[in-house]
C-alpha cells in the first residue's frame, strides 16, 4: 500500500511540475466540450443560396422571400444561367441554387403544376437532405396556401393539381450522395495536417533533446538552410501521402477525381508549406519530443472539428466559424473537394488560396522570428 | 598576432540568476587553455558565449577577431565545437555522422570524399565506418565527435567536458590526440572538472560560482595558493579527522583508505603538525610531504572563496 502510494505521491508531483501536460489535463476536457457542445451542430442554417430567377414574377419573389424567412437559407445574390450556378457552387459562394423557370408565375396563377429547380451542392452531403427537405416543405405549404385561395374565390373546387408548386431537386457532384466521395479528398487534408504538423515539431525536438541540435547552431549553416533542408523531405512525404490517399480512394472508393490534378499538386505546396510551419512553430516552443506530440494533438482537434471535415462547416456558431478560417485546413479542404469533386478552376478558388497563402506567409514570417540560432 | 580569444568582463544572466559574471581572459594561438571549475560553475555558459550561442548579458569577446555578439556567423565559421553529449547522430553510422559534419561546414562534395576516409584513417574508426555510432563505446564516441568538430580544419576548437563518460585509457589518448592538434597550430580551449586533465593544460581559468578566481599556468596557479601537502597514514582515521579539524593551519584533510591527505596554509609542515596533534592520540605511521596538485590548489581557493563569502 505504502509502495503503491509512493508511486502514485511522484507520479503526481511530476504531472505538477510539467504545465504543460497539466494545462492538457484541465484545458482538454473544457475545449472537447465547448468544441463539441456548442460548435459541432449537425442543424444546418444560413445557408447560401443563389437564385436564378428566369421568371422575376411576384410569385416567384414571393417564394424567395419566404425561403429567406425560414434562416435556413440565406440569399448571396442572383445569377443568370447554369453557368454561373456552377461558378458560384465551385467557388463555395453558395451551396444552393434555387432555379425559377420562365412563365413559373403564369402557370401558377393558371393554377397548373409549375416546377421549381433546387441545385444542391452534393460534395457535402449532410447539407443535402436538409437543403431539399426544407424548400420541398416550403412549396407544399404554399401549395395549399394556394388551394385556398382559390377555392374561395371560385367557391368550388377547381380542376386543379393537388400541389401547385412542386420542387425538383437536382445534385450535382456526388449526386449519389455517398460519403466515402465526400470523407477522401478530405482526409488528404487531415492526415496531412496530422503527419507534418507532428514529423516537423517531433524532428526539432528531437535533435533538441539529444543534443545534436546544440551542434548544428554552432556551425556556420544558415538559419534557412537548416529548416528549409529539414522541412525539404517531408514536403516528399507530405506529396507521397497525398497520391497515397488518392489512389486507394478512387481506386477502392470509386472516388471520381473530377478536377485537375496538376492544379491540385500545385496548389497543395501552400497547404504543405503551412503545416510544416505550424510544426517548425511548435518545436521552436516544445523542449522534448513528448511536448512536441502533445502540441500537435491539441492543434489536430480543433482542425478535424471546426475545418468541415467531418461537421457541416455551415451549422456552426459564428464564433466557431472565425476561429476555424484560421486554422489552414478549412481553406485546404476547399480547394481539394472544390478540384477533386467539382472540377474547380484557379479562379473558383482565387478566395481559398488568397486565405491559404496569407497563412502561409504569416506561419513562415512567425517561424522566423521564433527560429534563432542561439541557445536560449 | 591578435590573440585567438579574448574575454572582457563577460556576463551572462538567466532571469535573477548570475551564471557568468564580469570574467577576463586572453587565450594564446596554438594554446591548450583550461577552463576548471565544479558542475554548474559557469564553464559552459561562457563557451557558450565564445562560441556565439549564446548573447553575453554584459562585456565583450573577440573570438577570431569577431565579435561574439555582433558576428556570431563569422565566430562560428572559424571554430569547432564538441559538447558534453558528443552530440552525434546514433542512428547513422561513422562514416554517414562525418559525411554529415563535412556537408554542414560547406565542404564539397570532391573535398569529402577524399577527407573523410583520410579522417576515418586518421582516428582509427576505419574498420567501423559502417557501425551506428549509437552502439560505439564511449572512447570511440568520444572520438568520433572529436573528428566530427575538426573535419573542417578549424584555427579553433572548443571542447565542452570531452571526457566525461570516458575509460582512463581512452582520456589518455584524447589527450595525446589534443597536444598533436595543438601543436599542428590550432588553439584549444577545454572545460573540465577532472584536476588530472587540468595539470595536460598550458594555462588554467579557475572559474567558481561565475566569477575567475585565478589563471596561469598549473605550476603558477599552485604556487600561489602556498600550501603544503602531506600523506600521513594513522590507525584510526576518524579520530584523527575530527583531531586535525580544529586546527587553524589545516586547509583540507581528505581521508585515501588507511592514510590521510593533509593541506596547510601558512607554510605550516604537514608532517610535523601530524606528529604533533595525533602524536598522543591515533598516532602517525608513515608520513612525508608531497607536491601539491592542481586539485589542491582548486580545493584550497573554493576553502578561501567560502571564507571570505562568509566574512562580508
Amino acid at each position: 500500500m505504502n509502495r503503491m502510494l509512493a508511486i502514485a505521491w511522484k507520479e503526481m508531483i511530476q504531472a505538477r511540475r510539467d504545465r504543460l501536460t497539466m494545462g492538457m489535463m484541465v484545458g482538454l476536457p473544457i475545449i472537447q466540450l465547448l468544441l463539441f457542445g456548442y460548435a459541432i451542430n449537425t442543424d444546418v442554417r444560413n445557408i447560401a443560396t443563389v437564385i436564378y430567377d428566369q421568371d422575376h414574377s411576384a410569385e416567384s419573389r414571393g417564394f424567395v422571400r419566404r425561403m429567406e424567412a425560414t434562416g435556413f437559407y440565406d440569399v448571396v445574390g442572383h445569377v443568370d444561367g447554369y453557368e454561373q450556378i456552377g461558378v458560384a457552387l465551385r467557388s463555395r459562394e453558395a451551396m444552393v441554387a434555387l432555379v425559377v423557370p420562365p412563365r413559373f408565375g403564369a402557370e401558377v396563377e393558371a393554377g397548373r403544376t409549375a416546377q421549381l429547380q433546387l441545385v444542391v451542392d452534393g460534395s457535402d452531403p449532410q447539407v443535402v437532405a436538409s437543403a431539399t427537405d426544407t424548400a420541398m416543405s416550403l412549396a407544399s405549404a404554399r401549395s395549399s396556401v394556394l388551394s385556398i385561395e382559390r377555392l374561395q374565390r371560385l367557391g368550388q373546387p377547381a380542376a386543379m393539381p393537388s400541389q401547385v408548386i412542386t420542387v425538383e431537386p437536382a445534385t450535382w457532384y456526388n449526386p449519389d450522395l455517398r460519403t466515402p466521395v465526400f470523407i477522401v479528398p478530405g482526409l488528404v487534408g487531415v492526415i496531412l495536417t496530422m503527419t507534418l504538423v507532428m514529423f516537423t515539431a517531433m524532428a526539432i525536438a528531437r535533435e533538441r533533446e539529444r543534443g545534436t541540435l546544440e551542434q548544428l547552431i554552432v556551425s556556420p549553416i544558415r538559419s534557412a538552410e537548416l529548416t528549409v533542408g529539414k522541412l525539404l523531405p517531408y514536403i516528399g512525404v507530405g506529396y507521397l501521402q497525398m497520391s497515397l490517399v488518392l489512389g486507394v480512394g478512387s481506386w477502392v472508393f470509386d472516388v471520381p477525381i473530377v478536377g485537375s490534378l496538376g492544379l491540385l499538386y500545385l496548389l497543395s505546396v501552400f497547404f504543405i508549406a503551412a503545416s510544416l510551419a505550424v510544426g517548425l512553430l511548435f518545436s521552436t516552443l516544445a523542449k522534448t519530443q513528448q511536448q512536441a506530440m502533445q502540441m500537435s494533438f491539441f492543434f489536430l482537434l480543433p482542425n478535424i472539428l471546426l475545418s468541415g471535415f467531418m461537421f457541416p462547416w455551415e451549422a456552426m456558431p459564428a464564433p466557431a466559424r472565425w476561429l476555424s478560417t484560421i486554422l489552414p485546413l478549412t481553406h485546404y479542404l476547399r480547394v481539394i473537394r472544390g478540384i477533386v469533386l467539382k472540377g474547380a478552376s484557379l479562379e473558383d478558388l482565387r478566395a481559398e488560396l488568397i486565405w491559404l497563402a496569407g497563412l502561409t506567409l504569416f506561419l513562415i514570417i512567425a517561424v522566423s522570428l521564433r527560429f534563432q540560432k542561439k541557445l536560449d | 598576432m591578435e590573440d585567438p580569444v579574448v574575454a572582457e568582463g563577460l556576463s551572462r544572466n538567466f532571469g535573477k540568476l548570475v551564471a557568468v559574471s564580469d570574467v577576463s581572459f586572453r587565450v594564446h594561438r596554438g594554446e591548450i587553455f583550461g577552463l576548471l571549475g565544479p558542475n554548474g560553475a559557469g564553464k559552459s555558459t561562457t563557451l557558450r558565449m565564445l562560441c556565439g550561442i549564446l548573447d553575453p548579458s554584459g562585456g565583450r569577446a573577440t573570438v577570431v577577431c569577431f565579435d561574439v555578439a555582433k558576428e556570431p556567423e563569422q565566430v562560428k565559421q572559424n571554430i569547432g565545437y564538441m559538447t558534453q553529449r558528443f552530440s552525434l547522430y546514433e542512428d547513422l553510422t561513422v562514416e554517414e555522422n562525418l559525411h554529415f559534419y563535412a556537408g554542414i561546414y560547406g565542404l564539397g562534395r570532391r573535398e569529402r570524399r577524399t577527407r573523410v576516409p583520410e579522417e576515418l584513417d586518421r582516428a582509427g574508426l576505419r574498420e567501423r565506418r559502417a557501425q551506428l555510432s549509437g552502439t560505439l563505446s564511449g572512447g570511440w564516441k568520444q572520438r568520433l565527435a572529436l573528428v566530427c568538430a575538426t573535419i573542417h580544419q578549424p584555427p579553433l576548437l572548443f571542447l565542452d567536458e570531452p571526457t566525461a563518460g570516458v575509460d582512463p585509457v581512452s582520456r589518455r589518448e584524447f589527450w595525446a590526440h589534443i597536444h598533436r592538434i595543438a601543436s599542428a597550430g590550432t588553439t584549444v580551449i577545454v572545460t573540465t572538472h577532472y584536476m588530472d586533465e587540468a595539470e595536460r593544460c598550458h594555462r588554467l581559468a579557475f572559474i567558481f560560482r561565475g566569477t575567475l578566481l585565478d589563471i596561469g599556468t598549473p605550476a603558477e596557479v599552485i604556487e600561489r595558493r602556498n600550501i603544503r601537502v602531506g600523506v600521513v597514514s594513522t590507525s584510526d582515521v576518524a579520530v584523527a579527522i575530527d583531531l586535525l579539524t580544529p586546527h587553524p593551519a589545516i586547509d583540507e584533510i581528505a581521508p585515501f583508505g588507511d592514510r590521510l591527505r593533509l593541506a596547510t596554509l601558512g607554510g605550516v609542515d604537514p608532517v610535523a603538525l601530524a606528529h604533533e596533534v595525533l602524536g598522543a592520540g591515533p598516532g602517525v605511521g608513515d608520513a612525508r610531504e608531497i607536491v601539491p596538485n592542481v586539485e589542491d590548489a582548486f580545493v584550497a581557493m573554493v576553502h578561501s572563496e567560502a571564507r571570505n563569502g562568509d566574512g562580508s
